[in-house]
């Protein structure tokens, strides 16, 4: 056991990087991400778990991180979205088919939309239109684009898979329809 | 930062959660899977002096088969139970209720026990344990006792935990043969809290209904076991008129409130008819098992 005092050291891997600091216990992980580590991509928005803006993968699985204590994370390895893509000069498949179905406008709940996507894809390799539906559930977009987001994570779906006709731009099951 | 500043102190078991407890009494509350607790601290509606954080204690995270039945650790994360085999085949009830609670991000963290403890009264596990009879084991300094599920949810967020107890253990009843289970809500949005949800289960030999369990959630302080709708049930053929009567005699003198979400009536009405579609189904799979 141990009494924490006014400052504790988390240590932890984000993104691949190791990181050790103190912190206070306080402190939230949403906040430790962005003030600490400067990764401002994770986004804080509601802050009592609604919204899903500020989820990241927590050992490979989504969750809230306004809702945890960054010294809870102390031997965590943590991925957020800035972790995503393979290089500067290519995004991840989820990212590019968020891109592609412009699954986005102000882009501030979609850092959370990918967190829980990539991880909803790698354990459910071709859902529903239901089980997409039930899963985004979970996060909220202001500017109203899910119609698009359900579209992104169907092509997702299909790029993962190396379904590449119907990846292909344009080719996606259901497009939206010419006016 | 928006959590009160308090004292945080992770165990490594439940004798040292226990201790904390016994220590500081009312001032320190328990963070189990924190998907009620951190949210309270973000808004400041709590003002705990001490976190007794119970996330180190592994030896409270477990599913395992005993005396006919399933013993979850409290600690368990409600997604570890949602994937669990065990789960799956002896408490199906369990198993169709935890993809409700919440979104796949708090189930990530979110545990049974907590759940449990909390105690929201439109949460699904209250109403499973309920409905099933499960057995809650509580732990505190002068040791340890059993409650029943019925026992343990005492009002609004209240439990039969004392200040200086935590909650050990659920133990769920393994489904018995011929028996079929059914869970079934309405929520505005997956993984809201209910408007109305209803666990059922039902055994059959034949056609006659032998045992019949029903509970309510959303539409009270506590989950609403149904008493007398089971007894109108047990003995007699599950039919469209004695599913209506059992719905009939739950809907009646229930007296839930309006809120933003929905008024009294509509939950009154949605009680009914969910009674009704629960005990459908659930007959329809004790038919097939």
């Amino acid at each position: 056991m141990s009494v924490t005092p006014p400052l504790a050291t988390v240590r932890l891997r984000v993104n691949g990087r190791e990181y050790a600091q103190e912190v206070p216990p306080r402190l939230l992980l949403s906040d430790f991400l962005r003030y600490r580590l400067g990764l401002t991509g994770t986004h804080v928005g509601c802050e009592h778990g609604v919204c899903g803006a500020c989820t990241v993968q927590l050992d490979g699985e989504p969750i809230r991180s306004c809702l945890m204590l960054a010294i809870q994370a102390d031997g965590a390895d943590v991925t957020t979205v800035e972790g995503l893509a393979p290089g500067l000069d290519r995004l991840h498949p989820v990212q590019e088919a968020f891109r592609l179905e412009h699954a986005l406008q102000c882009g501030f709940c979609t850092p959370g939309f990918l967190m829980t996507v990539t991880a909803f894809l790698r354990e459910h390799p071709g859902p529903s239109d239901e089980e997409i539906r039930r899963e985004l559930a979970g996060h909220l977009c202001r500017c109203t684009g899910y119609q698009n987001i359900v579209r992104a994570v169907r092509r997702a779906s299909l790029m993962l898979t190396g379904d590449t006709a119907r990846a292909t731009p344009g080719a996606a099951g259901d497009a939206p329809s010419a006016p | 930062m928006k959590p009160p500043a308090f004292e945080y102190v992770a165990v490594a078991s439940t004798e040292e959660a226990v201790a904390q407890l016994a220590a500081h009494g009312d001032d320190a509350r328990l963070l189990a899977g924190g998907q009620s607790l951190m949210p309270i601290l973000n808004m400041r509606l709590a003002t705990p002096g001490r976190l007794v954080d119970l996330n180190r204690v592994g030896a409270l995270s477990y599913i395992v088969e005993r005396r006919g039945g399933v013993a979850i650790g409290a600690m368990t994360r409600q997604r570890t139970a949602e994937r669990s085999e065990l789960v799956a085949t002896a408490v199906p009830l369990l198993a169709e209720a935890l993809p409700w609670v919440g979104h796949t991000a708090i189930r990530n963290r979110g545990t049974i026990g907590g759940s449990l403890a909390h105690a929201d009264p439109a949460a699904e596990l209250p109403a499973v344990a309920v409905c099933l009879d499960a057995r809650f084991t509580v732990r505190g300094e002068a040791g340890e006792r059993t409650l029943a599920a019925r026992e343990f949810f005492r009002g609004y967020l209240t439990t039969a935990l004392a200040p200086t107890e935590l909650l050990a253990e659920v133990w769920f009843p393994s489904a018995l043969p011929g028996t079929g289970s059914a869970w079934i809500e309405f929520a505005r949005r997956h993984g809201d809290y209910a408007l109305v949800g209803v666990a059922a289960v039902v055994t059959l030999e034949g056609s006659t209904v032998r045992r019949a369990s029903l509970a309510v959630t959303g539409v009270d302080g506590v989950p609403v076991r149904a008493i007398d709708a089971e007894r109108l049930l047990i003995g007699a053929p599950l039919s469209a008129e004695s599913m209506a009567a059992a719905a009939e005699s739950v809907r009646r003198p229930l007296e839930p409130q309006d809120d933003i979400h929905a008024t009294a009536a509509y939950r009154r009405h949605l009680a009914g008819i969910l009674i009704v579609r629960a005990l459908t189904r659930a007959g329809d799979r004790a038919r097939l098992t």
